[in-house]
């Protein structure tokens, strides 16, 4: 380390010598953390392909059941929020704090806006009987008996992923109160990049759901 | 290594005391010792169900315990035995105490990751018993749909717990992983890694890469069974074998989690117990990294007879002999190590010597199942039973005993008895072979797995092959009696006993201090440097060969 200042910024864990090495692991960590995470939307993901190809007309008809719009809209409020992260990312170098705030507080809020509008999204499904295996109840769809799969897929895909925004508001929640106690600074930010990493996973997974859920052709 | 003294007062055992000071530790080598007595605990209950079956297996159509009760007991058995022992097992625990030591390191990458694993370890346990108490499950440990989706009793409750432990088990590998990466002491390339590291590393990329797969498959049969979505279950659209595919493609790598760590702790016995240097210490370490990456596309040799394409059959059956030759190459390297080696038949010694007969039975067995046309004679008969126990007790848990009696001395300073130790090991294989060995031929000749009846015919060799049980369950029993013995009243270990060249050996004391290292080791050689002439001392108690 430079010098005495540096180490009263950085609270370096006393298994690591070095910041930059225990920066560095807590990357690492993160990365093959992010590894598991798409594994586990991978299963998914395989049984999408397989059902897609065993049941092609009837995933393209219930789609249509889906509002393209909506995802469109939630497709740019989390393209919008992972902008905010990396700014916020940017802000702490700087040493800047007001910006780091406001930044998160507009992560939040992209988040937040992301499940109301998926709140809408499900509740009009369930009054439309839109729902998984037994619970489907719509007369309108031509092929009720299989329909459901689709449903199926959707409604454990979108969860999951919501799950995982749910998460994601928790993350942010929590690194905006370290802000304002004042943890972080140019020399240590560690945490607000590896949320940062996170919350751009869930992105990208957002960004294969939208075309593969919404915009069957 | 004079700056080190044996009997130096304060080590990681009793520098704080209380349960308090074990519950919130973040220290590796006390968060190793939690796992292995829970683990052990979870051996003897799944060894006790196991003995139950055995039991009932005695008479053709025995009537010690009911059908019901025969189908939740091997069910139980082959649950607690994967998720609770062999899947966390060796990694967790020995892992855990040695291989931060191994690297020079003060402790893992993430402390409190690795104290939330366990706690994550004993919470899925915790579900698992429940489920057990409440009304047990008869699904088998494969949990097949559509059956684990309409079977009654509480699957539920068992799938959650394996989810759970899941987690525990892919939050120690990410730490591994970032450990070996990053807090390799100064000087310690990755080619002067212990072969142990190298055998963990490649246990935790399959841990990170596999179990969300699982976390996934049982998620989903769950969401089937509480919420009724059409996946798996062909009644409502599903596909069953598509859970085959996804349980196998966790499955069969688990396979190897659980096999990779019992070959690391060979190496390190081989080397040490030889006194002579590892024979191709890169091809074994290259072999782990092979067979964790290998392993990853063999798992459709679990489904020859479920109706996938012959093409498809072919390419796993190819796929599945390639993945025996690095397990070959490990063979063939350790019995070149022990070659004009001084050997020395001390306890862990002995069960490293058990590893490879019953390991190479094992696998070569297993190379038998990977041909098609022999697979659909033997599929689901005692002969795959057999050969899987092979290589689970055989290989996984002897290397796991006989490692467990090698870093004993260095984990708690003490010395278990050698004459004890020496008669476990010899009960333990005597046991298992003939508790084994006859099923392999009971296999072959037609009986099936999993059957609470059976035809005359076969009553001898299932006689023969429970009273093995008994016996192995006697050899266990001594192990045990050894090791709480040398806990209460073992003599003091030494700081290096077996003449060992690695760093936990080499550079702490005998138990370590809680920061493992008085001083930074910096690393200068390479990890088995035992010279060019075998040594003419065993390290074991200073004894003269």
């Amino acid at each position: 380390m430079a010098n005495v200042n540096d180490s009263a910024l950085f609270p370096l864990a006393d298994h690591y010598a070095k910041p930059e090495q225990q920066v560095e692991s807590g990357k690492l960590g993160m990365w093959l953390f992010l590894t598991t995470e798409i594994l586990l939307f991978g299963g998914l993901f395989v049984s999408y392909a397989c059902f897609n190809y065993l049941h092609m007309d009837i995933f393209k008809q219930a789609h249509q059941y889906l509002d393209w719009r909506l995802g469109a809209v939630n497709t740019v409020v989390l393209l919008f929020s992972s902008l905010t992260v990396v700014l916020s990312i940017h802000a702490a170098q700087q040493q800047r704090k007001a910006y780091v705030i406001i930044n998160l507080v507009l992560t939040i809020a992209c988040a937040i806006a992301f499940l109301v509008v998926k709140y809408f999204e499900y509740s009009q499904k369930f009054q439309a009987g839109l729902l998984p295996g037994v619970y489907f109840t719509n007369g309108t769809i031509s092929n009720p008996d299989e329909a459901h799969v689709f449903f199926g897929i959707y409604f454990l895909m979108t969860g999951l992923h919501g799950f995982h925004v749910l998460i994601g508001v928790a993350i942010f929640v929590w690194l905006l109160l370290r802000t304002i106690k004042g943890d972080f600074s140019s020399q240590y930010y560690a945490p607000l990049e590896l949320g940062g990493l996170y919350w751009h996973l869930v992105d990208v997974i957002w960004i294969f759901l939208f075309p593969l859920l919404y915009l069957i052709s | 290594m004079s700056a080190i003294s044996a009997t130096a007062g304060s080590n990681y055992l009793n520098e704080k005391k209380g349960l308090w000071s074990w519950a919130s530790t973040l220290d590796h080598k006390r968060i190793g010792v939690m796992y292995l007595f829970s683990i052990f605990f979870f051996f003897v209950l799944g060894g006790l169900f196991a003995l139950l079956l055995r039991t009932q297996l005695l008479w053709p159509a025995g009537n010690v315990v009911s059908a019901k009760t025969y189908n939740q007991l091997f069910t139980l058995h082959g649950a607690i035995m994967v998720f609770l022992v062999i899947v966390p097992g060796i990694a967790a625990s020995l892992g855990n105490f040695v291989l931060p030591l191994q690297l020079g390191a003060k402790d893992v990458a993430f402390p409190r990751l690795n104290l939330m694993s366990y706690y994550i370890y004993v919470i899925g346990a915790l579900f698992a018993v429940c489920s057990i108490i409440f009304g047990a499950i008869d699904t088998g440990w494969t949990f097949y749909a559509p059956y684990s989706i309409t079977a009654q009793g509480k699957v539920t409750l068992m799938l959650t717990a394996v989810f759970i432990l899941g987690f525990s088990s892919i939050f120690t590998g990410l730490n591994f992983i970032t450990t070996v990466h990053k807090l390799r002491a100064p000087g310690m390339t990755w080619f002067r890694m212990p072969l142990f590291v190298w055998g963990i590393y490649a246990t935790s990329i399959l841990q990170v890469m596999a179990t969300p797969v699982l976390a996934i498959t049982l998620s989903l049969i769950v969401v089937e069974r509480v919420l009724g979505v059409g996946i798996f279950n062909p009644a409502l659209g599903g596909d069953a074998v598509l859970f085959q595919h996804f349980f196998w493609f966790y499955s069969h790598p688990a396979v190897y989690i659980m096999i990779l760590p019992g070959m690391a702790v060979i190496s390190e016995l081989v080397t040490t117990f030889s006194q002579k240097k590892i024979f191709g210490y890169r091809m074994i370490a290259y072999s782990s990294i092979a067979i964790a990456l290998i392993s990853f596309l063999v798992w459709g040799h679990h489904m020859f007879t479920s109706g996938q394409s012959p093409l498809v059959s072919m390419l796993f059956s190819a796929l599945t002999f390639l993945v025996a030759i690095p397990s070959g190459i490990k063979i063939f390297n350790w019995l070149a190590t022990l070659f004009k080696g001084s050997i020395s038949l001390a306890t862990p010694m002995l069960y490293c010597l058990s590893f490879l007969f019953l390991f190479t039975i094992g696998g070569l067995t297993g190379v038998f199942l990977g041909v098609l046309t022999v697979d659909v004679h033997l599929h689901d008969t005692y002969f795959v039973v057999a050969h899987f126990h092979y290589v689970m007790v055989g290989g996984t848990f002897m290397a796991f005993v006989g490692g467990v009696y090698y870093w004993w001395p260095k984990m708690f300073g003490k010395m278990y008895n050698e004459k004890v130790g020496t008669l476990g090991a010899i009960l333990v294989f005597l046991g298992f072979n003939l508790t084994f060995f006859v099923q392999f031929y009971m296999g072959s000749q037609g009986m099936p797995r999993r059957y609470y009846n059976y035809l005359e015919q076969f009553q001898t060799l299932h006689q023969v092959s429970t009273f093995g049980s008994y016996l192995l369950g006697l050899g266990f029993l001594v192990v045990l009696i050894n090791w709480i013995h040398a806990l209460v009243a073992g003599k003091p270990a030494p700081v290096n006993p077996f003449h060992a060249t690695t760093l936990e050996w080499t550079h702490t004391q005998s138990p370590p201090i809680t920061h493992n290292f008085e001083v930074q080791p910096i690393y200068r050689h390479e990890p088995y440097d035992y010279g060019d002439e075998p040594h003419s001392i065993h390290g074991f108690q200073g004894q003269k060969a």
